[in-house]
């Protein structure tokens, strides 16, 4: 009886430390978003968007080149990186699925996945602006691509092997050569789930700032010259944070709501295509 | 009838033509993807290379010695990787310390003690927040968490282990707020959301009808989780924290604002210190003299190294569970 009573005891206290932790975890982050969004909100406000970077102490300006720039940096590398994701994709689905070749690079995609993006931004400087000469856009955006590639590169491959080899058969049964097939048959099944793998892409990137310090730098003006050096809204956050003037501090807060929205908003919408898709 | 014939040859070359096209277009698409493959391959080989070349001045003129040399001093152009590495291994100790228990607490809670109202809610929770730039926590860390600590948990800590001989070295005073301890925590916030969505996933893996069975036999909650779940997921469990030390050894923003940037190594986690990314993302445009450029990007290098090691590890930790549930 006593044994029983001590091990009941024992589960109990476990089960209590269990559920603090859960609770002291959930406290935690919520003390961030809210942290985020008094801050945030305060410091947001129509000038945010139409204005500028400004000169210390910042009292007076906005974010409009750092956003352009984050908008613009963002769109170049998904263009560079998303088709080349999804043909890797396939190449591991499809034509290439229980070869060596896919095996490897299975194992280095998961390992590019969470790879320091930091080393990402130095491979980027090394073998782009040391050559070049100078900072720009294009190695700021560069740099985001190779950090989209594995992303689509996995969702890809997972959406696609979730297509029934029945439809692949069927396909072919009906003479469609494998490229028709992976084109009219399988991409389309799969549309939701790698619409899925490119927004959570777009999500991951969009906050990203240790590659973009020393590829795309920063730029105090509005420019849309990707060949050089480009404001992005993590950098400038970045640079306002660190800064002893409030009118910057106000800005960098109001920016990172910005980011942590868009963010948000993005993994959303991941969510809400790929679980219809799942309900169908 | 000659025409017919003829009508007939020319729709059979016809169709051979275009039978003929459809199979070239097919090995092109083939060979179109598997470049796409290579390319991802060839990006490792290309970072691994592009870093190896970099550092190679650096390596060259400090030798071993940059491994375990603390000095960093760029008014002499002379650096050594010591401080930042040590610094780097530490956040990561701490965070993991204060990460994994945390939690492994709510993964527990999430699959066994949780209301099924308030399971899908956690979990969708949990995994946005996952996705939050860590740049964010880094200003949080910088603005809110480190005036906080200063005030309140560090000259808590420094009086109460004052007394203690090996404790009080390592909370040697004064509390500055930021520091090593402050970058360790924010760490850990930062891969908590990472460690539960992993974790809770692994636990989920285990066969219900093994539970059961254990509960069945009179178990408790705690002595199913601990010789049932526990043991069944054990690689997977190790497998997730090894990925969230991947994490946390390369972060670099979260880090970068409350470490305090200072090249040296003290016994108290009180103290700044820096880590690897740390350095480089604060001195790397900075940096004058290509010897300093290539001092930074060898400590990239180095990075790079332990979490392909880590990371790598994880991965077949992971495989290892995915093959034993059959999945």
């Amino acid at each position: 009886m006593d044994l029983y009573r001590r091990r009941r005891l024992k589960s109990r206290i476990y089960m209590t430390l269990s559920v603090c932790a859960a609770i002291i975890g959930l406290i935690w982050l919520a003390m961030i978003l809210a942290a985020l969004f008094w801050n945030g909100l305060g410091g947001l406000s129509a000038s945010v968007f139409t204005q500028n970077t400004p000169p210390p102490p910042g009292d007076n300006g906005g974010l409009a080149n750092a956003i352009a720039g984050s908008v613009i940096m963002t769109s170049v590398a998904m263009l560079i990186g998303t088709p080349i994701g999804i043909l890797a994709g396939t190449y591991l689905a499809e034509y290439g699925r229980y070869t060596r070749l896919a095996t490897v690079t299975r194992f280095v995609n998961d390992i590019l996945l969470s790879a320091p993006s930091i080393v990402v931004g130095l491979f980027i400087y090394e073998i782009v602006v040391a050559r070049v000469g100078h900072f720009s856009g294009y190695a700021g955006a560069l740099a985001l691509a190779v950090l989209v590639m594995p992303i689509v590169i996995r969702t890809t491959e997972t959406m696609m092997l979730l297509v029934p080899d029945s439809l692949r058969e069927a396909a072919a049964g009906l003479g469609c050569p494998r490229w028709i097939g992976i084109g009219a048959v399988i991409y389309k099944a799969a549309r939701a789930g790698i619409l899925t793998g490119i927004l959570l892409a777009v999500a991951r990137i969009a906050g990203e700032t240790a590659p973009l310090l020393f590829t795309a730098l920063n730029n105090q003006f509005w420019s849309t010259n990707l060949n050089g050096p480009m404001a992005s809204l993590p950098a400038t956050i970045f640079q306002f944070a660190e800064s002893p003037y409030l009118g910057w501090q106000k800005l960098a807060w109001a920016g990172a709501l910005l980011i942590t929205l868009t963010v948000l908003l993005l993994n959303i919408i991941a969510r809400a295509l790929t679980s219809q898709k799942v309900g169908r | 009838m000659l025409d017919v014939t003829e009508s007939r040859l020319s729709a059979d070359f016809e169709r051979e033509r275009l039978t003929r096209n459809i199979g070239r277009t097919d090995i092109l698409f083939k060979h179109l993807t598997q470049s796409a493959a290579i390319l991802a391959l060839l990006l490792l080989g290309g970072v691994i290379v592009a870093l190896i070349e970099g550092s190679l001045p650096a390596l060259r003129t400090f030798g071993f010695a940059f491994f375990v040399t603390e000095k960093w001093s760029p008014v002499n152009d002379h650096y050594g990787a010591l401080a930042p590495i040590y610094g780097t291994l530490v956040t990561s100790i701490v965070a993991l310390l204060i990460a994994v228990p945390v939690g492994l607490g709510i993964a527990i809670f999430l699959t066994e003690l949780s209301p099924l109202v308030l399971k899908r809610p956690i979990g969708i929770a949990i995994e946005l927040l996952a996705g939050i730039p860590s740049i964010i926590y880094g200003l949080w860390g910088f603005f809110i968490l480190s005036p906080v600590l200063q005030r309140t948990l560090q000259p808590a800590l420094i009086s109460v282990t004052e007394p203690i001989p090996i404790l009080n070295q390592l909370f040697a005073g004064p509390p500055f707020g930021i520091g090593i301890l402050t970058a360790g925590l924010i760490l850990a916030i930062m891969i908590l959301p990472f460690i539960v969505s992993i974790t809770r996933d692994v636990f989920e893996t285990v066969p219900p009808m093994l539970r059961e069975s254990a509960y069945g036999i009179g178990c408790t909650t705690w002595e199913v989780v601990l010789n049932v779940v526990l043991p069944y997921t054990r690689s997977g469990v190790v497998g997730g924290v090894m990925l969230a030390l991947g994490r946390a050894l390369g972060e670099t923003m979260a880090v970068t604002f409350v470490v305090g940037n200072a090249h040296r190594i003290s016994a108290s986690i009180l103290q700044p210190g820096t880590t690897i990314s740390a350095s480089i993302a604060n001195e790397f445009t900075e940096a004058l003299t290509p010897l300093y450029t290539s001092s930074l990007i060898a400590l990239g290098l180095i990075l790079f190294i332990i979490t392909f090691i880590v990371l790598a590890a994880a991965r077949f930790m992971l495989a290892h569970l995915q093959r034993a549930s059959g999945a």
